[in-house]
């Protein structure tokens, strides 16, 4: 294999800027995630059917598309209807809303493992159905799905070379322009796949210990 | 009154405020039932200020459904609930929660936020609930975690501590309510046997202490027979003998109740 160390010099500045946007990308998508799939979450225990359902609806068709299929819905076919959005802006939101899927799903299975005494509890006590959410419910449940929220970051990290499809030049991005235009491709492809390994092991080291942590 | 001359635990039923013997708490011909179970038929039951009534008999009896029929953790099939006079069942949501208010309760499993402190624990709903600031709710539940042997544990989580305390502080966490009814529901079936006695001896003394009104389904026959001035047996859904503890314990009336009896003691 050609390997050369000056090449990865002239890629490094480049490299730096994909790293940026790989970053932003997934802390905005994953803080999308997060606050979205606890509405859904929420919405899908409205006593209201027309609650319920179209949000039951919207989650499975999500849920249930390939994720390259909503960055191309949202770049190309919403601008037909007037919401014209950067690329960036589209997988940051293409990301966070499938994504949100799958922590709405985290969020419920972390809600019913709540034992029905505490809501017991709560009720003896008078306390009014909001406060029982946000000061008995939620703290208990976002502890208990703190881990399974943080392998959906790492799957997100993973999934973010997606939005080079779309013109965003994340890590992968810069690699794949780097290489068209200088025809060295070795380089700046495994410079970003270790770029990977770097961030998504150490992450996931940490996620274990959190989970230990949080067991005890 | 301000909240710091309050009596610790409510003295509501005493006869210089005329209220004492009155009738608290009335079921009439109240129904439940879970699918094709009649869990309880038809049910009087009427429990005056200040008593100290248990429930005993066999599991599946009826006698933790009338405990949660109370406190609203479940509804009845048919028939009316009445508490210091005010209805709650049939009632609308926003009187139902009033009038439960009244009623504080102690579960078997103890049931405490274990993502709250002690000090948090009994806080919480006198704060949110009754409005109590942050430093009358602390200087309250202070008072009720040193009456119930726990001062010192007020920054620890409850998850830390043993069986019998976690039960102590339910107790307190229930009274920072200042309930005129207390429900008991197999306070001491989760707790290791050495760790029951602490737990009946505080109940004892807030039975004596206070004029409480406590309903207790209990297993523990002795307690049973030492706080009650009433004990009602029930057999199938319906209450088949009631009377003072020295009659119901010592000379029995009804065949069940004997079988029972020496089948626990």
């Amino acid at each position: 294999m050609n390997w050369d160390w000056s090449t990865l010099g002239d890629f490094l500045p480049a490299f730096r800027s994909g790293v940026l946007v790989t970053l932003q990308a997934l802390v905005l998508g994953a803080l999308i995630a997060f606050a979205l799939g606890l509405v859904w979450t929420l919405a899908q225990r409205s006593p209201l059917r027309v609650v319920r359902w179209p949000v039951t609806a919207v989650t499975e068709f999500i849920r249930n598309t390939p994720l390259l299929v909503q960055l191309f819905f949202i770049f190309y076919v919403l601008p037909e209807w007037g919401l014209t959005l950067s690329a960036l802006a589209t997988g940051v939101i293409g990301l966070g809303l499938h994504y949100s899927t799958y922590t709405a799903e985290v969020y419920r299975a972390g809600i019913d493992g709540v034992p029905p005494g505490q809501w017991e509890a709560a009720t003896a006590l008078g306390l009014p159905r909001s406060r029982t959410w946000t000061a008995v419910v939620l703290p208990q449940a976002l502890r208990r799905v703190t881990p399974a929220l943080g392998n959906y970051v790492i799957a997100m990290l993973k999934d973010s070379p997606m939005l080079m499809t779309i013109g965003v030049l994340e890590m992968l991005g810069q690699a794949r322009q780097f290489g068209s235009r200088t025809f060295h491709m070795n380089e700046p492809i495994v410079t970003v796949g270790i770029a990977f390994i770097l961030i998504a092991y150490p992450a996931s080291l940490l996620l274990r210990a959190l989970e230990r942590r949080l067991a005890r | 009154m301000p909240a710091d001359t309050d009596p610790l635990i409510p003295k509501p039923a005493t006869a210089a405020n005329g209220s004492a013997g009155r009738e608290l708490i009335r079921l009439e011909q109240v129904t439940k039932r879970f699918g094709d179970t009649t869990v309880l038929d038809r049910l009087d039951l009427s429990v005056d200020a200040g008593r100290h009534v248990t429930l005993i008999g066999p599991s599946g009896s009826g006698k933790t459904t009338i405990l949660r029929l109370l406190m609203t953790l479940t509804k009845p099939d048919e028939g009316t609930i009445t508490v210091d006079g005010r209805r709650l069942f049939p009632a609308p949501e926003k009187q139902c929660r009033e009038v439960r208010k009244k009623i504080g309760m102690v579960f078997q499993q103890f049931n405490l936020f274990p993502n709250m402190t002690v000090l948090r624990n009994v806080t919480e709903a006198p704060r949110t609930v009754l409005g109590l600031s942050r430093d009358e709710a602390e200087a309250r539940a202070r008072e009720l975690l040193d009456l119930v042997g726990l001062a010192d544990k007020c920054d620890m989580r409850p998850t830390r501590l043993s069986g019998g305390q976690q039960q102590r502080v339910a107790i307190a966490r229930a009274l920072a309510m200042r309930p005129r009814v207390l429900l008991l529901d197999e306070v001491t079936s989760a707790l290791d046997p050495e760790l029951v006695a602490g737990v009946l001896d505080l109940l004892r003394d807030i039975a004596r202490s206070t004029d409480i009104t406590l309903l207790c389904v209990t297993h523990e026959m002795g307690f049973a027979r030492d706080i009650s001035d009433q004990v009602l047996m029930f057999d199938a859904g319906r209450i088949i003998e009631s009377g003072p503890p020295e009659k119901l314990f010592g000379d029995p009336d009804h065949e069940r109740t004997r079988e029972f009896l020496s089948s626990v003691l």
